[in-house]
């Protein structure tokens, strides 16, 4: 008779109840070492709202959006603010738009594959990623000084449309990408010249990432405020901007000098709070529409 | 007069393919390929995967050069004239030269836009004209009866069988003189493949018609013609009835009798 081999049998897995239960233990550890973070940043994003909405409460009502600045927290509005804010995107929108979406329409669909391509888009992701200051500044030297455009909306506005270019190029080139092959194919099958196919076929089907881009780019624009600082934006405007040659103000930067100058004047703090909260709905909504179209238009082939 | 009709009785070669190569980058995917196509036949090209029988038929309407890569040598004569000429515009070409590709590809667009996305970018924008082409085409592609009353409706919502149609339709509205088919029953299933059969025999009468396909049944009931190819070289072409009963190759008689592929 053979003895039997005792210990552990080198061709099965000794499975041990201990060690699945401190496994197990591990995991649930884990699961609340990380639900914790979750909660950290809600907790913070919450007490941060909190005390925004806390500090606009009774500033933020119709007049407050309706009226000029004013030395009186009282009677200061920020209607100034959402005109200049409204002009810049009068020329971010369509700046934007236009030179984002034929960038990414020359280079997904035009331009021949090359080391000169393969460089260009590398450095557009590369330029998305660059601060907002340094923008400024080129804004600062180009528009504002070699153009002597000064600080009016019209050199704000391209330095802006310069900040968020490579996000809707690079948003529109991945939308025009995921226009499936096949339907291009059909195109230039009937006799279609490349930009008929783009017009007729590519476009209308990569329309709803366009978009999805281009606002999320917007909305960026709309809250950025560094470039606006180093363009020299002024402190204090009484003027409503007229035409976008005017010297203009926007929520972010309005937000900023009623924030410095809470020393002087704390109500001015009120008054930031409430701006702020004007300034976050819009970008939420803008957000929000955003991701209706995402939803709403996507197409799966 | 007796002039006029002896036309009839004058073969014309609608393509007449001399000395063709192709190669991607370095390698060769169709090697020497010498072959007539007629006016008005069925031409069937079968072949194992691999053998270059779609490359083949995508160069006969320059399709293979969205490929980049894609370099060719030879001539391919259609109506007489050299299609790799540079006074031959593929834009052109393509109008004459229709295609039907393997997957049914219709546009995210309605019914009726689709078939009518040929005439409108070459020009038509009559609604009745389009209407009544729209009409002609889809009859034409036996599917009208089935859509006539939703034509509206978005082109994804038809079933595969009917979305190759489709495709059908859309070529045949911009009245080419030859269709390329490109294995275009190998996504549907038996009846659907069925129908488009049925179509081809009709289609024969107005068209031109060049199919690839990887069912060899498929090839002897419609075909006229039967190209085999294997490793990108044009093995046999002859009438369909003699590759089927009695092929001169014995690489073909392999092929069809299932020994290998």
């Amino acid at each position: 008779m053979n003895k039997k081999i005792k210990g552990p049998d080198r061709n099965k897995v000794n499975f041990n109840r201990n060690r699945i239960n401190l496994r197990i233990g591990v995991n649930n550890f884990a699961k609340h070492l990380f639900s914790l973070s979750t909660v950290f940043a809600v907790v913070v994003l919450g007490v941060l709202l909190y005390q925004i909405v806390a500090g606009s409460i009774g500033w933020l009502d119709w007049q407050f959006l309706t009226s000029n600045l004013s030395i009186f927290p009282e009677k200061a509005g920020i209607k100034g603010a959402i005109i200049g804010t409204l002009y810049l995107m009068m020329i971010v929108i369509p700046v934007t738009l236009i030179l984002g979406v034929t960038t990414a329409i020359y280079l997904e669909e035009y331009a021949k594959e090359s080391r000169l391509q393969r460089f260009i888009k590398v450095n557009i992701s590369n330029l998305a990623s660059v601060p907002s200051v340094i923008f400024g500044l080129l804004g600062l030297t180009v528009f504002s000084r070699m153009l002597s455009l000064g600080s009016s909306i019209l050199a704000g506005g391209l330095t802006m449309s310069l900040l968020v270019l490579p996000i809707v190029v690079v948003a529109a080139q991945e939308a025009l990408r995921a226009v499936p092959g096949f339907l291009r194919e059909a195109s230039y099958g009937m006799g279609a010249d490349k930009w008929t196919t783009i017009w007729r076929v590519v476009l209308p089907v990569s329309i709803p990432g366009i978009l999805t881009g281009a606002i999320l780019a917007i909305s960026r624009a709309i809250g950025e405020t560094a470039p606006l600082v180093v363009l020299g934006i002024p402190t204090l405007i009484m003027k409503i901007p007229t035409g976008i040659m005017d010297d203009f103000t926007v929520m972010p930067i309005q937000i900023y000098y009623w924030t410095l100058d809470t020393v002087l004047t704390p109500e001015y703090a009120y008054l930031a709070s409430a701006t702020i909260v004007v300034l976050l709905v819009t970008l939420f909504i803008l957000n929000s529409v955003a991701i209706i179209i995402r939803n709403k238009f996507q197409k799966t082939f | 007069m007796k002039d006029l009709d002896l036309d009839k009785y004058i073969t014309k070669y609608v393509y007449d393919v001399k000395g063709l190569n192709l190669w991607y980058g370095d390698n060769q995917a169709l090697m020497d390929i010498n072959m007539q196509v007629l006016e008005n036949e069925i031409t069937a090209i079968i072949g194992p995967s691999g053998c270059g029988k779609s490359t083949f038929i995508k160069t006969l309407n320059r399709m293979i050069e969205n490929i980049p890569i894609v370099r060719t040598e030879g001539q391919i004569l259609y109506n007489g004239r050299n299609i790799f000429s540079s006074k031959m515009k593929v834009e052109e070409l393509r109008t004459r030269v229709g295609m039907v590709f393997q997957k049914p590809n219709p546009f995210p667009k309605s019914i009726f836009e689709n078939v009518v996305y040929g005439p409108k970018i070459h020009g038509v924008k009559d609604k009745k004209i389009l209407m009544e082409i729209a009409e002609h085409s889809l009859r034409g592609a036996a599917l009208w009866d089935e859509v006539k009353d939703r034509l509206n409706d978005n082109a994804y919502g038809l079933s595969g069988g009917q979305q190759q149609r489709l495709c059908i339709a859309r070529t045949m509205a911009v009245s080419p003189e030859v269709i390329l088919m490109d294995e275009p029953t190998s996504a549907l299933d038996p009846v659907a493949t069925m129908r488009i059969e049925e179509l081809m025999e009709d289609l024969k009468k107005e068209y031109t018609v060049i199919i690839v396909t990887h069912n060899m049944q498929q090839a002897a009931r419609i075909s006229d013609k039967t190209a085999f190819f294997l490793s990108g070289e044009l093995i046999e072409f002859d009438k369909t009835n003699k590759i089927f009963a009695n092929p001169s190759d014995k690489r073909t008689e392999d092929y069809i009798t299932g020994r290998f592929g």
